[in-house]
């Protein structure tokens, strides 16, 4: 075990260790972030009254939005010389959700991509493909640092050049790959293609996330290249991945609940549920210095598990693999994209009907993709196919340019998309994950 | 002479062209010329029909956009050389051409040639110049 003390902690000493930690954020919170002070003398509450984790539940929760409205710095807890790195979401309004971290956040953070990676089965003898994106999105430098805090040989890839990666994987006899279920696919889609066989690799295992899967696919990706494939979870604001990870066991996740304590609340009531009740997942980060987050909606549905994992042995409690969202967010190649944001960019072209559009989600191949069906506005309608097209082009360019991916514009003409007289359907999810 | 066209967008979906023809059969509209320009995700439906304003309102309650152009319209022999006179004249005058399209008639030696360009009146000018309206 990377973290022995930690990941046989008995019960009552992770009870104990949490307690310890969530006094303590929170009065770190309440003493150096405004918009905490505001939210707990709002309901009379001082931190004096969090005693022990039984409290939590007493506290208030966030959300993306209260993110959003401090953006970009205002949650921050340390002064900004503090802090030695920013992230920030996928998910790309105007706005996005930044995160500080400060130089013991980074250390924390790799404690448990290192934990992550050697619950998966990694030891300093193995070496790590990491194909997440680096940059801006947690994936990359999360596992990169994981795996040299776990003594792996670690090897940068990044994102894209599918050829090269293939040539890097062979040569170096990686043992370990990282990245997106649906880029494992396509990479074993194109190893086929060329012709090289599966036993020229050395590949073990496999640690996949930052999108939903399904078993389905997760047989297929350890058929094809011959490896175990493991799930991770993370989500930037928390920290990036690392926040739990598979072990191989059936029920689902192990969190890192040292630093990171899940709860499952019923998303209408936001009451706390029990174990194996499903609902919205939420995190308090106990440990955190640079942007602390207390009960932070995730939005990801769930479940946990407190018992004693019968695969490993672990106490750390499991969730389940997220089964999908109490939001409309849909996860599109990996971005995060809200309705809401495609509506907005529509409503602001005058040539378009914004209020009249279908957004269509499908997944061809191993790649999803987008249509946006839009109606043309009357006054639009001409016997010119080139200013249809001007139209069109336009639509592409503003979504291309809110969201940060393609989609495929198809223009209607006007009243032609059925508005249903309760609540109408935009999203129409044909991916069969 | 000025010929009145009308436009109608259609989507690239099964059975839209046939719903535009039934909306203007069902109402005794006669098709003059029909025409259209695609591409792979939608259509451009130009027509010239025996009753214009008839037709843009059968479309209309039919649930269709109309747009009513004026095209140049020109009669040629229907004899080779008859296009190549028209656009040597529009050509040599900078006109400029949107689109173009022509349909001959039956028993008759004429073919009618319709384009739609910026400047109607420019272009008229010069083909009543060159004798060819």
């Amino acid at each position: 075990m990377f973290n022995e003390k930690i990941e046989k902690m008995t019960r009552s000493e992770l009870d104990n260790l949490q307690s310890v930690r969530l006094v303590d954020v929170v009065k770190r919170v309440y003493e150096n972030v405004k918009y905490y002070r505001d939210k707990m003398d709002a309901i009379k509450l001082k931190p004096s009254d969090i005693k022990s984790i039984d409290d939590i539940s007493k506290l208030p929760f966030t959300t993306k939005q209260d993110l959003r409205d401090n953006y970009p710095f205002g949650t921050f807890a340390v002064p900004h010389k503090e802090i030695v790195r920013v992230h920030a979401s996928s998910g790309t309004t105007g706005k996005q959700t930044v995160v500080g971290y400060t130089q013991r956040d980074l250390d924390d953070w790799s404690e448990c991509a290192a934990r992550a990676l050697s619950i998966a089965g990694c030891t300093d003898e193995d070496i790590v493909h990491v194909s997440f994106g680096y940059g801006l999105f947690t994936g990359g430098l999360g596992l990169h640092y994981g795996s040299e805090k776990l003594g792996a040989m670690t090897v940068p890839v990044s994102t894209g050049n599918t050829m090269r990666q293939i040539t890097l994987l062979k040569d170096f006899g990686a043992t370990t790959i990282c990245c997106t279920p649906s880029y494992a696919i396509f990479i074993a889609e194109e190893i086929e293609k060329m012709g090289i066989p599966i036993s020229e690799f050395k590949l073990k295992r496999g640690v996949f996330g930052a999108e939903p899967w399904s078993d389905s696919m997760k047989e297929r990706i350890e058929r094809m290249l011959n490896i175990k494939a493991y799930d991770i979870y993370g989500l930037s604001e928390i920290s990036g991945p690392g926040v739990s990870i598979c072990c191989g066991d059936s029920f689902g996740l192990h969190v890192m609940e040292d630093f990171f304590y899940p709860e499952i609340v019923d998303t209408e009531t936001l009451k706390p549920l029990g174990d194996n009740e499903k609902g919205e997942l939420c995190f308090t980060t106990l440990n955190k210095q640079g942007m602390p987050l207390i009960r932070y909606r995730t939005r990801d549905i769930s479940a946990l598990n407190h018992d004693v994992c019968p695969f490993c042995g672990r106490n750390l409690v499991r969730m389940k693999r997220v089964f999908g969202r109490s939001d409309d967010m849909l996860i599109i190649r990996g971005v995060n994209v809200f309705p809401s944001q495609i509506e907005t960019v529509l409503l602001n072209i005058p040539e378009v009907i914004g209020s009249h559009y279908k957004i269509i989600v499908d997944r061809v191949g191993v790649l999803d993709t987008m249509e946006i069906q839009v109606e043309i506005s009357e006054a639009n309608v001409t016997d010119e196919i080139k200013s249809i097209e001007k139209i069109k082009s336009k639509v592409e360019h503003d979504m291309q340019s809110m969201l940060g991916i393609g989609s495929k514009i198809t223009l209607l003409s006007p009243n032609s998309l059925p508005l249903s007289e309760g609540k109408t359907q935009r999203v129409e999810d044909r991916r069969k994950i | 002479m000025l010929v009145n066209q009308i436009a109608v967008f259609l989507e690239n979906r099964t059975g839209r062209l046939l719903s535009l023809s039934k909306a203007l059969s069902d109402s005794g509209i006669d098709l003059v010329s029909l025409n259209i320009a695609d591409t792979s995700d939608f259509g451009i439906v130009r027509m010239i029909t025996s009753d214009n304003e008839k037709a843009a309102k059968a479309l209309k309650e039919a649930g269709f956009v109309v747009k009513q152009t004026e095209l140049v319209s020109i009669e040629v022999d229907d004899t080779p050389g008859g296009l190549t006179k028209v656009l040597e004249a529009l050509g040599d005058s900078d006109i400029d051409i949107e689109y173009l399209y022509s349909y001959a008639k039956s028993n008759s030696s004429k073919a009618s040639i319709l384009f739609k360009t910026s400047d109607i009146e420019k272009a008229n000018k010069i083909l009543k110049n060159k004798k060819l309206i």
